[in-house]
């Protein structure tokens, strides 16, 4: 009992953790700089880190299943190239053919982890490699310009109800995501695989079924970032993607998901993407300030720090935890 | 299954040998693979059989052979390493800034070679003793660990080094990389001395027994009395330490820093060698010349592609193929 209400508190800290820090990111934001919470600069946030909020959601569920999936930002670079080549037949083919490649990888991730029984790192790995050759290998190892007459550029650079399109994709599927994980035996199944994936098995839940699924889905996502990347940039780009994974990863645990699996939360995970969004976002505001003046190579060193101090906090929770038990 | 019941007493007899074929698979496979490889490059690649193409492949697996035998110390104690190519970047970023005199005022060139020999690869053991650090003082999971120095690592460079290219010619320092001995580049003498080092300690050393039985099993190994924090601390330092070797070998090369590109993605071919090469990636078992026979094969396969028309991306996909290929075969040879 004692042991289930720390792993509580901890979890509460996790997620209220990283919610305070985005809140504080925003107030110091809002505070220093004119126009921080402007229309233009909130939208152009959200539209540009949908993408990586695809990403870091189905690395989010493969993550609580105790797995990890490297491939998503190779997956990415596939779905743009698939999606540019398709995007002359109008959005819905475009989009339909980003989801479809990316999917496509998912599957592979899936049957090599649940059928060749091969640990869920090299796996993804490799069909990262598989997933660069092939992006490059349809692209002829240059980026692919998408059509602007058929309305697929609208998929990422386009307005609904005044929102940008790409960051209704990402609600959409946050939201999804959280009901599953949250109100459906589904969810529960996936929490408990990376609970414990042999008590799972004994007790007759579809462990393996479940796994596939995630790693399918994870796929599925990191197409449709692919496509929203093509959309907003015009082009396929099949050299796109690098670090993805890792980025997505930080994410994740900046929201507080375990990586020994087991637990996690979405809505943290998109406080997280958001956290490390708005670094770069805040960077270019203070240079624009003019009392600094620090290239856009900090970012990588400030993001870094931040997981740092992030991990740092979450283990010392988790060693008093392991102490009080 | 059906005629497991009848053929009961014949079986043990049928099913020696098969399993000593399995064995000697598991055993023997990767250098079977590289075998066969070599022969299949001698029967269809032209000009194969040449100083060039030897030394053209040496020259490329240098650098992920010296970084992979890190990667396999510290993947035999259960851990890994992502920041390998970042602290690449750190390493080839500092050392032209050193020689160039733009650190500090340097008393001569001699001296000023000399530290960009020392320093960079000092700096890069220091932050192999942080992921250490991290992983045995704050009990920090080693890929969230070195998923800190991943990220901040290259940014460091970047920053040190402002973004720009860094082009020198200064034939004393590039020696590490482009220096031959009897005409064989002299980083493969760099890389076999590595290795042989490396095999050697993991085998007849204390410090190898150690670091295997950390993998094994952790907490036996602290109750059988081994100092496991020391011991992790020391296998990061070790990669870090040769992190840096493999990137002042990268610059020296190409004659140019350039941090945005030093290191890119080596983290993902030292593994892809270390998992090729046997070693298990749980810990427990490591085999330092299977990485060096992995990173060959990979090597090798991509020149055969090459060298027979098929483009770079499709070698891409022929290297993932190895990879799940290799896992599974070795996970076979376990069963």
């Amino acid at each position: 009992m004692n042991g289930t209400m720390t792993f509580k508190t901890l979890q509460t800290i996790g997620r209220f953790g990283v919610l305070l820090a985005l809140i504080t990111l925003i107030v110091f934001g809002w505070l220093r700089y004119d126009n921080f919470l402007g229309t233009y600069n909130v939208l152009s946030v959200l539209r540009y880190n949908s993408m990586f909020a695809l990403v870091a959601l189905g690395m989010c569920f493969v993550i609580i299943t105790g797995g990890i999936d490297l491939s998503v930002g190779s997956t990415a670079a596939l779905g743009s190239v698939v999606a540019a080549l398709a995007s002359p037949y109008g959005a819905v083919p475009g989009l339909l053919a980003g989801l479809g490649a990316g999917l496509m990888i998912g599957a592979c991730n899936a049957l090599i982890i649940t059928r060749l029984n091969i640990l869920p790192f090299i796996a993804t790995l490799a069909t990262m490699l598989a997933a660069s050759g092939c992006a490059l290998l349809l692209a002829g190892n240059q980026s692919v310009s998408v059509s602007y007459e058929s309305g697929f550029t609208e998929l990422g650079q386009g307005d609904f109800l005044g929102f940008p399109v790409p960051a209704w994709i990402a609600l959409v599927a946050y939201l999804l995501g959280s009901l599953v994980l949250n109100l459906t035996s589904f969810g529960r199944t996936v929490l408990a695989v990376g609970g414990n994936e042999d008590a799972t098995r004994l007790m007759g839940l579809p462990a393996t079924r479940v796994k596939a699924i995630v790693y399918l889905a994870s796929g599925g996502l990191a197409g449709l970032a692919g496509v929203i990347l093509a959309a907003q940039f015009g082009a396929g780009q099949p050299i796109e993607g690098v670090g993805w994974e890792l980025f997505a990863i930080a994410a994740v645990v900046v929201g507080g998901t375990l990586l020994t699996g087991g637990v996690g939360s979405v809505g943290s995970t998109l406080a997280g993407v958001l956290l490390l969004g708005l670094i770069f976002n805040i960077l270019n505001f203070e240079n624009g300030l003019g009392w600094i003046s620090l290239s856009a190579y900090w970012q990588s060193v400030i993001r870094g720090l931040f997981l740092l101090l992030v991990v740092a906090i979450q283990a010392r929770l988790s060693v008093r935890t392991e102490e009080t038990v | 299954m059906a005629e497991t019941a009848t053929t009961l007493p014949p079986r043990p007899a049928q099913e020696a040998p098969r399993f000593e074929l399995k064995s000697f698979l598991t055993r023997y496979g990767s250098w079977i693979a590289l075998a066969l490889l070599i022969l299949v490059n001698l029967a269809i690649t032209p000009n194969f059989a040449t100083w060039q193409t030897l030394n053209v492949n040496l020259t490329q697996v240098c650098a992920i052979v010296i970084v992979g035998v890190g990667m396999t110390l510290v993947i035999a104690t259960g851990g890994i390493d992502l920041s390998v190519g970042a602290l690449m970047a750190i390493a080839g970023a500092l050392a032209p800034l050193i020689f160039l005199g733009k650190l500090f005022p340097l008393p001569s060139p001699a001296v000023g070679i000399a530290l960009a020999f020392v320093l960079p690869v000092l700096v890069t053991g220091i932050l192999g003793l942080f992921n250490g650090w991290l992983i045995t003082h704050l009990r920090i999971q080693p890929i969230i660990a070195t998923l800190v120095l991943f990220i901040a690592g290259r940014g460091i460079a970047q920053v040190f080094t402002n973004g720009n290219l860094q082009v020198f010619n200064l034939p004393e320092f590039q020696f590490i990389g482009l220096g031959r001995i009897f005409g064989i580049p002299f980083q493969a003498f760099l890389m076999v001395a590595i290795v042989a080092a490396a095999a050697w300690m993991l085998r007849r050393t204390m410090f190898g027994r150690q670091i295997l039985a950390v993998g094994g099993n952790e907490r036996a190994a602290r109750l059988a009395g081994i100092p496991v924090a020391s011991v992790k601390q020391r296998v990061y330092l070790i990669s870090g330490l040769l992190s840096g070797i493999a990137g002042l070998i990268v610059i020296a090369r190409n004659s140019a820093a350039d941090a945005n590109l030093v290191g890119l993605g080596m983290e993902l071919d030292a593994i892809a060698a270390v998992a090729v090469g046997g070693t298990l990636l749980t810990g427990g078992r490591a085999t330092v010349i299977g990485t060096l026979v992995g990173a060959l094969i990979i090597q090798l396969v991509r020149y055969t592609l090459l060298a027979n028309g098929v483009p770079d991306a499709a070698a891409l996909v022929a290297k993932a193929g190895i990879i799940v290929l290799a896992v599974w075969l070795q996970r076979q040879g376990q069963r």
